[in-house]
């Protein structure tokens, strides 16, 4: 059956150079002839690639890129071509699971849903609604997170609820926020096909958006090829292509970036003008930067300073740059911090809002950008500000419910927040949806406490009997992508529709049923006694979203599901202004900081404490960018003697998150399918390690044991891939999963964990 | 004139608070946020205390005999849990406050004296002692509601 290219071997496919239009290319896999295709987009990565799903006799049987689709032009990559076989997986869920007796039993639905149910409204009568938490995912659909959002915030009335993307995507929407007034990604993906140079840091296009990599592998294969500045302490697929790669210590982010915004000053690269009539807060900037001097920077970070200036030198001259930066920054030592610095690159560039300039504060999931937008992780739905009153009395109006009902006395409560308060016992019932923090999430003996604890009542929606669902009390079998309607809006703001292909198995429901289902037996209401979620299709609900939306920067209101089915994927703002969608954001450099309009009133930076309102109205930036810069912090653990090694964690190319898909498409599985304890030559040597020796890495919280691979990194830096667990653990029975090792802690303004360091030791395992 | 016995007060107060930092960070090293950030926020107090010791030098011929301890008995026993941890918040904050308020006092001599260098150690202490305060009350407005209605 058609199989249009080898995507394991040749991961981003043969060259298509070009300047200006990226050529198209129908990539596509099939295991047997569909009988008919339906119209989707990929969810394994955040790149958001349009795609057909072939059905052949009610089952998946194969995928092809959407050759009309403005983000991939036709193609696809491994794991998109593959990843749809975990669909027809069997050891899918196919009935509600209850603890009984310690044992996970089959139940019916209304067994597990009024367990549920009862636990909800007695918790609710004895300790209010903050006795509940949710954590969900970045992998549900724009109806699934808009309708939970709704029932937490309005139903319920929970400050407790967030996703996972606070591991993967928290930084980027708190740089946005913070830079620019509210979440958005002021460029487009097509920047890339224009664009003069290309920033990337802490940010392995490569591995982590293949089929985006591949159009800048066309462009530098084109006559006129961008330079490519890639800043990451490993050298990955990205960093072999790069025209000038720095690669920092682990934790320096900060210090690299104020380098680089130092020279920009000095050698005057700066667009004056731009900084005078559209920026706030350059002199704090200047200030703040100014004793970055390349020398500095090469001592603290092991950068040459020959390489920030050519760095510089390459940032500073280019007519367009896009910039991008992803979990290198996101989950390293300041990482909001040091994600502004990069807004602050092309800021004071100017370069911005214009064909080939672009800021791409990366997503890490395919639907991580709705859980920001809908409000089911710490934000509220349409980018509104939690400390502005008016923006709650919009939303109260919107579901017709008193504004005191929506928790807005604080911040929503972030992930790390809501895993202590079931560790200490003041949240009682935590509902995990699509997603796996038994493996997910940092130092894994203390979360697999938490999940066993007797006094925490854990539901897990889930397709898989992931490490997670196993410590369950209800499973709720889930049905996947390709078996439920709905929407999703990948990095560069492209809303795709995803149509139902086949239907979910055995009794497996859509995550918008359940939360439907929840809705309708908890009675949650609004003050006219109406029912609280009005809607009981995912059409519906989309029409609701495209009201709550309506006049927010992520206005979907031109969008519907008729025209989000006749084509490409379609860029919000979508409306009368915009009925086709915008490519660029801040045309005219207007930004959304208005006091009135932003989501935020900003932080600081060192603190994380949030800005009073007040403060923030008294020097209104009134559509002005924020230009704010914090010093370099050393990381809170290093090494030392007992653990000398710096410790980091990150993805490989076949796999997506914990591997509950991808470890589940043969091939993927086939391509990688153990992980590894990356070091380099250097220290191999010095602990006479071979390459394929069992190395056990122990830091203060754990231990795991993996194969070495001895390849480019920093010596002194050792790597593991975070995806590997235990469903399907190799028979010795170790503890291989990498978040064993890693560290409670996060960012004070995202509240985003740190994966990206640790203090390890390592020794040889000697059978 | 009594600056110098007010310098000893805001010495003082800023120790205090130092050591303050420093003892919720011990108190409560279970919740990552708190213990990370009292140190950072207990080293800048330790920062202030510096420079303020010189001006208390300078001053001190002037101090007049006024006590210049006006300690509060705050933080009297180690306490653990969440309530706990709001009480301890609380106090850091009305420290924060004393500090703050001294440096307010100490401003206005600053200016009558014309005394430059003592006018800019106000403007970069002073700032940073509102971040402690800002970031304190942030957290004490988060953990208020989960503490007083849901926790044991």
């Amino acid at each position: 059956m058609p199989e249009t290219r080898d995507s394991i071997h040749d991961i981003w496919g043969p060259r298509t150079p070009h300047q200006g239009q990226w050529p198209t290319r129908v990539d596509e896999r099939t295991t047997e002839e569909p009988d008919h295709w339906v119209q989707s987009a990929c969810v394994l990565c955040s790149n958001g690639c349009g795609c057909d799903i072939g059905v052949k006799n009610g089952r998946i049987v194969g995928v092809r890129g959407r050759a009309v689709d403005r983000v991939n032009h036709g193609r696809l990559g491994p794991k998109g071509l593959h990843g749809w076989e975990a669909n027809n997986s069997p050891d899918r869920l196919t009935t509600p699971l209850i603890r009984r007796n310690g044992q996970l039993e089959p139940a019916t639905w209304d067994e597990a849903m009024s367990l549920i149910v009862s636990k909800s409204k007695e918790l609710i009568k004895e300790h209010t609604a903050s006795a509940i938490g949710f954590y969900t995912s970045g992998q549900l659909f724009i109806e699934d997170y808009y309708t939970l959002g709704v029932l937490g915030k309005a139903g319920l009335g929970t400050p407790h609820m967030d996703g996972n993307t606070r591991l993967c995507t928290a930084t980027a929407g708190a740089a946005l926020k913070i830079t620019f007034g509210t979440d958005g990604q002021a460029g487009s993906y097509a920047d890339l096909d224009t664009t003069e140079a290309v920033l990337l840091v802490g940010h392995n296009m490569a591995s982590q958006q293949t089929v985006l990599w591949a159009r800048v592998l066309d462009r530098l294969a084109s006559p006129n090829p961008p330079q490519l500045v890639v800043i990451d302490p490993r050298r990955t697929f990205t960093a072999e292509q790069a025209t000038v790669h720095l690669a920092p210590r682990a934790g320096t982010n900060v210090a690299v970036l104020n380098g680089l915004l130092h020279l920009l000053i000095e050698n005057g690269h700066v667009n004056y003008d731009f900084i005078e009539n559209h920026t706030v807060g350059f002199e704090k900037l200047v200030k703040t930067v100014g004793k970055w001097t390349p020398e500095r920077v090469e001592a603290l970070t092991g950068v040459p300073a020959a390489k920030l200036w050519a760095a510089a030198e390459i940032l500073g001259t280019c007519r367009t740059l896009v910039s991008t930066a992803l979990q290198g920054v996101y989950q390293s030592m300041q990482a909001t911090a040091a994600a502004v610095q990069v807004n602050n690159i092309n800021l004071v560039r100017g370069l911005l809002g214009s064909p080939g300039n672009a800021i791409l504060q990366m997503n890490g999931q395919p639907t991580s950008q709705n859980t920001r937008e809908c409000g089911a992780d710490g934000d509220l739905p349409g980018f509104r500000n939690w400390d502005n009153p008016d923006h709650i009395k919009e939303l109260a109006k919107l579901w017709n419910v008193e504004m005191d009902k929506i928790p807005h006395w604080a911040p929503p409560t972030h992930a790390m927040q809501i895993w202590r308060y079931c560790e200490t016992g003041s949240i009682k019932m935590l509902w995990i949806q699509a997603t796996n923090p038994a493996v997910s999430l940092p130092e894994l003996d203390r979360i697999r406490k938490i999940l066993k604890k007797k006094d925490l009542l854990v539901v897990v929606q889930d397709a898989f009997m992931t490490e997670t669902a196993k410590l369950a009390d209800v499973v709720l079998p889930a049905a996947l992508w390709g078996e439920k309607t709905g929407t999703f809006t990948n990095t560069d703001r492209t809303v795709h529709i995803s149509h139902k292909a086949v239907d979910p198995p055995g009794q497996a429901r859509p995550d918008f049923d359940i939360l439907l289902d929840y809705a309708q037996r908890m009675e949650f209401r609004d003050k006219d006694g109406a029912p609280l979620i009005k809607w009981t299709t995912p059409e519906e609900c989309f029409e609701a979203w495209k009201a709550c939306s309506k006049g927010r920067p992520c206005d979907y209101s031109g969008m519907s599901y008729a025209k989000l089915s006749e084509g490409s994927g379609i860029q919000w703002p979508c409306n009368e202004q915009y009925p086709d969608g915008a490519a660029h954001l801040y045309p005219d450099h207007q930004f959304n900081t208005h006091a009135d309009y932003c989501e935020t009133y900003g932080y600081d930076l060192v603190t994380g404490a949030e800005k009073q309102p007040q403060e923030y109205k008294a020097n209104d930036p009134n559509g002005r960018a924020i230009l704010l810069a914090a010093d370099y912090e050393p990381p809170h653990e290093e090494p030392d003697e007992a653990y000398p090694l710096w410790f980091t964690t990150g993805r490989v190319v076949h796999h997506f998150h914990t591997r509950t898909k991808t470890g589940r498409a043969r091939a993927l599985q086939a391509a990688a399918p153990e992980g590894f304890v990356q070091l380099s030559a250097e220290d191999a040597a010095r602990y006479d390690i071979a390459d394929g020796d069992l190395v056990e890495v122990t830091s203060r919280r754990g231990r795991a044991t993996e194969p070495a691979r001895i390849s480019g990194i920093e010596p002194g830096l050792v790597f593991m891939p975070f995806h590997y667990g235990y469903w399907d653990q190799p028979e010795d029975g170790r503890k291989r999963a990498a978040n064993e090792l890693t560290i409670t802690e996060w960012d004070p303004v995202s509240k985003q964990p740190h994966f990206k360091y640790a203090a390890v030791r390592i020794r040889k395992v000697t059978a | 004139m009594h600056l110098g016995n007010y310098l000893g007060i805001l010495e003082n107060s800023e120790k205090q608070l130092c050591d303050a930092f420093e003892q919720v960070a011990r108190h409560h090293k279970d919740e990552p946020d708190i213990e990370q950030m009292c140190h950072k926020l207990s080293a800048w107090s330790r920062e202030h205390r510096g420079r303020v010791m010189g001006f208390v030098a300078k001053y001190s011929e002037d101090r007049s005999s006024e006590p210049k301890n006006l300690k509060r008995d705050l933080f009297d026993q180690p306490r653990k849990g969440s309530l706990a941890l709001l009480r301890d918040l609380h106090d850091l904050w009305l420290l924060t406050q004393e500090v703050q308020l001294c440096w307010t006092v100490i401003k206005q001599a600053a200016l009558a004296l014309r005394d430059e260098e003592l006018k800019a150690t106000y403007e970069f202490c002073c700032a940073r002692t509102k971040r402690q305060g800002d970031w304190l009350l942030g957290r004490i407005k988060q953990a208020a509601p989960q503490t007083l209605i849901v926790a044991a």
